[in-house]
């Protein structure tokens, strides 16, 4: 009998808490998770943000609608154009602007740019979290293609201050329709490349098969949109079910995870959606430029920005899910109130659901898929 | 279901609980209610409010009233509505935690940026900002504080305009 108490006493383990971050190249940012272990299960996480909060609703009671768009610009920085596109269609919601139709055309091609470069990030850095270095590489190579396309647009590569309330800053430059569809002749064969070389790689399946598995009710009941729900078989794109801009008028299909690595709704299809979705938005972005009006672009610009008493709701289907943009304005040129809802902020929130039960190295892979992005997350 | 069904079928589960704000398609209900009135629009089948997209803390600009506005969805049906709940002198809000999870982390960034308090909230405490942080920054009387931990906090806003 003692010596059974001893070697419990021995043996008995409590839980440990370990920190990652935030200082961790997994973390992707400047985030920091409070892992409660037993042994090397996880039995809970509390992710713990705000280290790169520069209280970006705060500065918007300060400044102009116009002056407000290269904020949203450093929200969510591999997307920029997705934040400036979602605030600027709020702004027009509550304006009641109607914009000319070349300027739609040109918002759609470009948000289907930047939702391919960001998709690249997000699929590359996934790479990377689970050890796989050259798919990395490869996806920062062509999304240097996108990024050139966008420094011919406006001058900047990473935060372009391009989409605007009411219009966009220029029109497209000179043969930006012709480079754009090389691009996709170039960019449509590498996805089969990668796919090749990171989606059925059998190690790689190993590490995302059937690992945390997110159920459809789980993620909605969570808040969890985007790619990261529709992973989990769940229909639901703004762009289809609820079409803002003229995303009615294209013809595309909305890809859906179906586990075929597993489960429905594991990390593999959370991840694999992302790669389908690059296909449509090329897809997309043939379309739009076939049919790409002539036009002025800078027409429906109004001279200053006031909008009327009363408040709006406006929502966008951004890389990283359902971006919505709370404004309540007093009459004047400065906003009384903007609430952002940060799609990545509640993705990040069903980590902890998700990841209970799994290896440490799965949370790597875990939070890896649900693609998150820290200065989307603290604002 | 259009707001006007949504508001003639809450008028019939829990009459008199909700009211609508002049000229909006908004619905206002005290914190006393806010527990019938959101389990009603959560577990109603003809609603089926599956979706709560954002809670957004307000200041009224009177220094006693602040108010959150839900934001909520219907996956299924395909519906929208916006919930506002008001409260004067810090009454303190029911937390709908238990029927959405994604209000745990928006209830909690509204205390942290406007002071509103949660009432069953299992973990309300400051989300974005450190702990030792004094004050609620969106508020319309708030004052930037001088010192932070012994550091000064820069107040020229000459070039902010």
């Amino acid at each position: 009998m003692e010596e059974q108490a001893i070697a419990k006493s021995v043996l008995e383990t409590g839980e440990m808490v370990l920190n990652m971050g935030p200082q961790h190249p997994s973390t992707h940012g400047v985030l920091r998770l409070k892992i409660h272990t037993d042994g090397e299960i996880v039995s809970k996480i509390e992710p713990v943000i705000g280290y790169l909060h520069r209280c970006f609703e705060k500065h918007c009671e300060y400044l102009s609608y116009e002056q407000i768009v290269p904020f949203t610009d450093r929200c969510d920085y591999l997307a920029s154009m997705h934040m400036d596109h979602a605030f600027s269609i709020a702004v027009e919601k509550l304006l009641d602007v109607e914009l000319p139709e070349r300027v739609e055309y040109i918002r759609v091609i470009i948000a289907e740019l930047q939702r391919i470069a960001s998709h690249l990030v997000a699929l590359g850095t996934f790479g990377l979290d689970v050890g796989a270095i050259t798919p990395f590489t490869w996806a920062i190579r062509d999304r240097e293609r996108i990024l050139d396309l966008f420094e011919a647009l406006c001058g900047a590569r990473l935060l372009y201050n391009y989409i605007w309330p009411g219009g966009v800053s220029h029109d497209l430059p000179p043969k930006f329709v012709e480079r754009t569809l090389d691009f996709l002749d170039y960019f449509d064969p590498q996805i089969d490349e990668f796919n090749n070389l990171l989606s059925t790689n059998k190690i790689f399946i190993e590490r995302t098969g059937d690992v945390g598995v997110l159920p459809p009710d789980v993620g909605i009941n969570f808040g969890v949109t985007g790619p990261s729900l529709r992973g989990s078989g769940v229909n639901w794109d703004l762009r289809k079910n609820e079409p803002y801009s003229i995303y009615d008028k294209f013809d595309f299909d909305v890809p859906l995870g179906k586990g075929t690595m597993g489960t429905i709704g594991d990390t593999w299809d959370r991840y694999y959606v992302r790669v389908l979705e690059m296909r449509e938005s090329a897809k997309i972005i043939r379309q739009a430029c076939a049919q790409l009006p002539d036009g002025d672009v800078h027409e429906a610009i109004p001279k200053k920005i006031r909008p009327a008493v009363g408040e709006v709701y406006g929502r966008y289907e951004s890389a990283r899910g359902d971006v919505g943009f709370y404004i309540i304005s007093n009459g004047k040129n400065i906003p009384l109130r903007v609430k952002m809802r940060s799609p990545a902020f509640c993705n990040l929130s069903v980590l902890s659901e998700i990841a209970e039960g799994w290896m440490i190295s799965d949370v790597i892979a875990i939070l890896g898929s649900l693609d998150i992005v820290l200065g989307e997350i603290d604002r | 279901m259009t707001f006007a069904d949504i508001i003639k079928f809450v008028e019939t589960k829990a009459a008199g609980k909700s009211s609508i704000i002049e000229g909006k398609e908004v619905i206002l209900v005290s914190p006393n209610n806010w527990v019938e009135i959101s389990t009603l629009l959560k577990n109603e089948s003809k609603l089926d409010f599956d979706y709560l997209m954002c809670i957004s803390s307000y200041d009224k600009g009177d220094n006693k009233t602040y108010g959150a506005a839900y934001n909520l969805f219907s996956t299924t049906i395909n519906h929208y509505l916006e919930v506002r709940v008001e409260t004067e002198d810090g009454t303190a809000i029911p937390s709908v935690t238990g029927l959405w999870q994604a209000a745990d982390w928006h209830e909690r960034e509204a205390f942290d940026m406007m002071g509103l308090q949660f009432e069953g909230h299992p973990n309300l405490k400051r989300i974005l900002l450190s702990e030792d942080w004094d004050g609620y920054p969106l508020r319309k009387d708030y004052k930037e504080p001088d010192y932070y931990r012994g550091m000064p906090v820069p107040k020229d806003k000459t070039y902010w305009d």
